[in-house]
């Protein structure tokens, strides 16, 4: 139960510096403690993949997985990074069993403008690697935090369906 | 030495101890929230501690008379507890609506009450499950009654040094019947308009020890004593609106971006009647 927080950014001295995992690397990002872990991904370590939405909790598209778990990147603040392992969607189109997955998301139709596509790829792996062959509605439960303008839910939905898009 | 300070210490003692010492040190939890307001104001936070990894604030065990639920437990966590399934269903049913999968996984039940927003939804359940808290100061612990812990709009009983560690809940109340609904714009992913949470033992005609609470119809989550009053005793048929209709006369809500004060006190008395009419009839 107890989170692998190690307890170094301490208090007083030194500028503050938080050391955690992105996609299996080691990084060491100083900064205030209060930067958005959404914007160190992209402006830091240059992992642009990860999309900035709305900006407030509300929308998804900034989805990473943290400790393998999918969180919203624009509410974690870089001092509580320090000791965990983040995964972006850069990281996921490196797994190989996420390949077919992903493949079946593009011929289904899951991608219209593309703006949420990254957030939904994200919860959409942790949901499969949770329950390999989840219902529909527990699909949409796990999906319910991502918005997509364009309506698409239905492309989305049917790349979770096997063999081709349906 | 950096004008910014930040830590995440590993036991009560330690935090406590920064808490003492730095002045203005803001707690921050899953940041579901603070990290918006920090945002809004445009203003960052200078000194922050993490709570999420202080030992003594994790876990939902049983412990005495009690179920204990660490304040930096996550709503996953609870929303998937067996002994929170088990004993306080409404609890993970309150848990499981709140933001969506992604706040689940941040958001705490410490950071829901201390954040002390009118619109947290596991607080009514709070109310309505009896809940205590167990709050930790640098020479003592002591444990106050939920009940008393929002004095007034997002102003809660904490005193400056004191942190949460944990909300008990007797498993007494795991007998009684237990209902809870959230109106929002959707199903998921908004912020309620009107939450209510109710419980109550089942006597042969009718209810004992009931218990009404909602949220977001006044400036703190409130228990309404008048339409508990109207459910304790023996049921009749006029009872289940009766209930309703003192619920809606009992609070005095506002109008806001998400709703009015008119739909909050007509929806308020709608659901707590359909509430009351399904724990009688068992489906509650």
């Amino acid at each position: 139960m107890t989170r692998n927080v190690r307890h170094t950014l301490p208090f007083g001295g030194g500028r503050p510096r938080a050391e955690f995992e992105v996609n299996g690397k080691e990084v060491s990002v100083e900064g205030h403690p209060m930067e958005r872990l959404l914007d160190v991904l992209r402006e830091r370590l240059q992992l642009t993949g990860t999309k900035e939405g709305c900006g407030e909790g509300e929308c998804g598209a900034c989805t990473v997985l943290m400790d393998g778990e999918p969180v919203l990147s624009c509410l974690v603040p870089l001092f509580q990074c320090e000791g965990h392992s983040v995964v972006t969607v850069e990281g996921i189109a490196e797994i190989p069993a996420a390949r077919a997955f992903l493949e079946r998301f593009v011929e289904a139709g899951g991608v219209q403008c593309g703006a949420c596509t990254p957030g939904i790829i994200v919860a959409a792996w942790a949901l499969l690697k949770q329950n390999p062959a989840p219902s529909r509605a527990e699909i949409i439960e796990a999906l319910s935090g991502n918005l997509c303008r364009c309506t698409g839910y239905e492309g989305i939905l049917r790349s979770f369906l096997p063999g081709k898009g349906a | 030495m950096s004008p910014y300070r930040a830590g995440n210490p590993r036991t009560l003692d330690e935090a406590l101890t920064f808490l003492g010492e730095i002045p203005d040190l803001v707690v921050a939890a899953g940041c579901t929230d603070l990290m918006v307001s920090d945002l809004e104001s445009r203003v960052r936070q200078t000194h922050v501690m993490s709570v999420l990894g202080i030992e003594e604030l994790q876990g939902i065990v049983r412990e005495g008379d009690d179920l204990r639920i660490g304040a930096a437990a996550t709503f996953a966590q609870i929303g998937r507890s067996d002994e929170v399934l088990k004993s306080f269903p409404i609890l993970a049913r309150a848990a499981r609506v709140i933001g969506g999968w992604q706040i689940q996984n941040r958001a705490t039940i410490g950071g829901n009450i201390v954040n002390a927003s009118p619109a947290g939804d596991s607080l009514p359940v709070l109310l309505a499950l009896d809940a205590k808290l167990e709050i930790a100061g640098p020479k003592s612990t002591r444990m106050i009654p939920y009940e008393s812990m929002h004095v007034d709009y997002r102003k809660t009983a904490l005193a400056a040094g004191e942190i949460l560690a944990a909300v008990r809940i007797p498993l007494a109340a795991e007998t009684r019947v237990q209902s809870f609904r959230k109106v929002g714009p959707r199903a998921a992913q908004a912020i309620s308009k009107v939450v209510v949470a109710m419980s109550a033992s089942r006597a042969r005609d009718g209810f004992r020890e009931v218990r009404v609470a909602a949220g977001s119809v006044a400036a703190v989550p409130v228990r309404l004593k008048s339409a508990e009053d109207a459910l304790e005793g023996k049921w009749s048929k006029g009872t289940a609106a009766k209930a309703g209709q003192a619920a809606a006369g009992e609070v005095t809500p506002i109008d806001d971006v998400r709703s009015t004060a008119h739909y909050r006190s007509w929806v308020l008395r709608q659901i707590v009647e359909r509430m009351a009419l399904e724990m009688r009839e068992g489906s509650g």
